[in-house]
């Protein structure tokens, strides 16, 4: 199994030095550069061109990736144009607060997914049923920006106008914490990072959630037609560890899939969740980065993401060997 | 004989589907002493799974044991019985082996767990407990290294070693009633000798009444004591397997034996029955067999055979006009070749 890892591991090299290639083509390709930041008329030609020489801006492009390759491959990510602060303090102040926010999404995608995936299999044709994948679809087919801001009408600025509203269901609007923050105790402050979870995890997770739903309850039906369900009920085993043991193990197998697919979906998702909601994330840095063309910030947020992309996947790879003992990797 | 240890009267199982009501048991009744070893035969789609489904009442909706029915076990009365009661019958007193060994374990869990679970439900056995009676139920059905192999999962199995395993499992609650639904089916012929026999010996060694559905006439006549023929969802001959394979006499019954090959005897061709089962939404009025009967006349077609209730019956009007057994099977094949 190390083995296996570590050889996934280096084939992902290639993989992820094509992705920054590809990635620094593009935004080379796209009009204008950093310097247009500060196209002003009190700043002359002569400034500007002094800054972009600078930036090194004037050289060819191949040298430009060679530099950038170079000072990339020896840990260095350089420094952002428009922050002017280094990459690397950017990336660890942003990271956490994507991976927190994406993180309890997918908790939620697949505990919420499966769950009701279980009950539509198990109540297959009932109203319930009908009720869930009406829904579902209902869910699915709302993008999860316009979602988020009907999230924040509703339980954040609605909410606060109703007398009648219970104060548990109005949550914050923006950002990940209250500004009142630095003043709570410990559990306070968890409360608090919690509450303002609630509604970019929603909005983020909830169609994702209704797609997995939807897997669970085809996958789920399909396992328990067959013939080793049939064996353990003739065992007499109750219908819980016939469901929740016997179909449950064979009916993931498909879902796992999904996770490697649904992550990078996930951090695209977040991107415009994270502009919704304030949320200071790597999703708001790296489409500020764009739009300003700040190269490197480009680069090296890309470069985290497809890592993350790449990780999930070999994360899938391993939890089928550990769900089905068919599955063996060397 | 002793007390009957399973009952079964008038079992009728009927599928209420969108297309029409399927009777795929229509009124079955035997019984099963312990120790003994009753034969099931018939054709695929006669009803021979359903029916020993029923037993266990594993039959899913659409599908339902009509009213009437009555399965009783020993005294108890397990048409009328809770699911929470069922529960505890299936696989503790009355166990089940399926045709597919490949399909019927469990891909995800080791075959150690799928044989103490059992033990775990209806013996709360401690994990421990259970793991040496699981070893000791491999050991039992032939199978080498069993506590290595209990922490083995069914693909390293092969599909013999699994039906062992299967029958492992069945047994280790020692149930008093074993139903083996065409549990060689699917094994290579060597291999089916070898189950039969393990299944035989352990019969003998633990008691149990063994309910052994084929439609393989070589195997129920090697094993059973009494056989009962199903055809179209009913019982059409029964007795104990020496007069059945002795001397057939219901047509059905006839034709079967005729088209099993037999070392020994030279055959121009095997013969068949003609056509096949027909579908369960709409049986042939009369008796269900006469579309297919060599024999059959004007009365077939109208008047249902009724099944008299001793050991050895015959639902077929020939019972009640023997001399109209003229012709028959040879004919048709003569005829047939023509």
């Amino acid at each position: 199994m190390t083995a296996y890892i570590v050889r996934r591991l280096i084939q992902a090299i290639p993989l992820l030095l094509g992705i920054v290639t590809l990635v620094f083509v593009i935004v080379h390709a796209a009009p204008g550069d950093p310097t247009a930041m500060y196209v002003h008329p009190s700043v002359s030609p002569e400034v500007i061109e002094q800054m972009r020489e600078n930036w090194g801006l004037d050289r060819p492009i191949h040298i430009q990736y060679l530099r950038w390759l170079r000072s990339f491959l020896t840990g260095d990510l350089g420094v952002s144009l428009t922050q002017n602060r280094p990459i690397v303090s950017i990336l660890a102040e942003r990271i956490p607060n994507t991976l927190i926010l994406s993180g309890t999404s997918l908790v939620l995608i697949f505990a919420i997914g499966i769950a009701i995936g279980i009950v539509q299999a198990v109540r297959q044709h009932s109203t319930l049923d009908h009720t869930l994948t009406l829904s579902a679809l209902f869910i699915y087919s709302m993008p999860s920006f316009w979602l988020g801001l009907m999230l924040i009408l509703v339980f954040a600025h609605k909410a606060h106008l109703l007398d009648w509203w219970p104060a548990a269901l109005t949550f914050p609007a923006s950002g990940m914490t209250s500004v009142d923050y630095d003043l709570m105790s410990g559990w306070g402050k968890l409360g608090d990072r919690l509450h303002h979870l609630v509604l970019p995890s929603i909005a983020l997770g909830v169609a994702s959630a209704a797609s997995v739903a939807r897997y669970m309850r085809s996958s789920m039906l399909e396992v328990i037609r067959q013939d080793y369900i049939r064996t353990a009920r003739a065992k007499g085993l109750p219908e819980r560890t016939v469901i929740l043991k016997h179909a449950l193990k064979n009916a993931l197998l498909p879902i796992i899939t999904l996770l490697g697919l649904y992550l990078p979906f996930l951090f695209s998702g977040a991107v415009l969740v994270e502009y919704v909601f304030a949320w200071p994330g790597m999703g708001r840095t790296i489409v500020d980065a764009i739009s300003q063309r700040d190269y490197p910030l480009v680069m090296a947020t890309s470069f985290i993401f497809a890592v993350m992309v790449v990780i999930a996947n070999l994360i899938a790879d391993i939890l089928y060997a550990v769900v089905d003992p068919r599955i063996r990797y060397e | 004989m002793s007390a009957p240890l399973l009952r079964v009267e008038n079992l009728r199982t009927y599928f209420h589907t969108a297309e029409g009501v399927v009777r795929a048991v229509d009124g079955v009744s035997f019984t099963l002493g312990p120790g003994e070893t009753l034969g099931i035969v018939g054709e695929s789609g006669c009803g021979k799974t359903v029916a020993c489904l029923s037993i266990l009442r594993l039959i899913d909706p659409p599908g339902r044991i009509e009213p009437d029915s009555r399965i009783s076990l020993r005294d108890r009365d397990l048409t009328a019985a809770s699911e929470g009661e069922m529960r505890s019958v299936r696989g503790n007193e009355i166990s089940m082996i399926f045709q597919e060994p490949m399909t019927s374990l469990n891909p995800v869990w080791t075959i150690g767990d799928q044989i103490a679970e059992a033990l775990r439900t209806h013996r709360s056995a401690r994990p421990a407990e259970a793991r040496r009676r699981a070893a000791e139920m491999l050991r039992l059905v032939g199978i080498p290294n069993p506590e290595q192999r209990l922490d083995e999962y069914p693909h390293q199995f092969s599909g013999g070693m699994r039906q062992r395993a299967m029958i492992a499992m069945a047994l280790a609650c020692d149930p008093s009633v074993l139903i083996a639904d065409e549990p060689t089916t699917a094994l290579d012929v060597t291999i089916q000798a070898e189950i039969l026999d393990l299944l035989a010996r352990l019969q003998e060694q633990l008691g149990m009444g063994l309910i052994f559905v084929s439609h393989d006439l070589g195997i129920i006549a090697q094993i059973a004591d009494r056989v009962i023929v199903m055809y179209a969802g009913q019982v059409v001959e029964s007795g104990t397997a020496d007069e059945l394979f002795g001397r057939p006499r219901h047509p059905y019954s006839e034709g079967l034996l005729r088209a099993t090959p037999r070392v020994g005897r030279r055959m121009r061709r095997l013969s068949v029955i003609p056509g096949s089962v027909a579908s369960p939404k709409r049986w042939p009025p009369g008796c269900r067999f006469h579309p297919r009967c060599p024999y059959a006349w004007s009365r077939c077609r109208e008047d249902v055979p009724p099944l008299p209730g001793e050991a050895r019956a015959s639902r077929c009007w020939l019972e009640e006009e023997p001399a109209r057994r003229t012709g028959g099977w040879d004919e048709l094949a003569l005829a047939e070749d023509h």
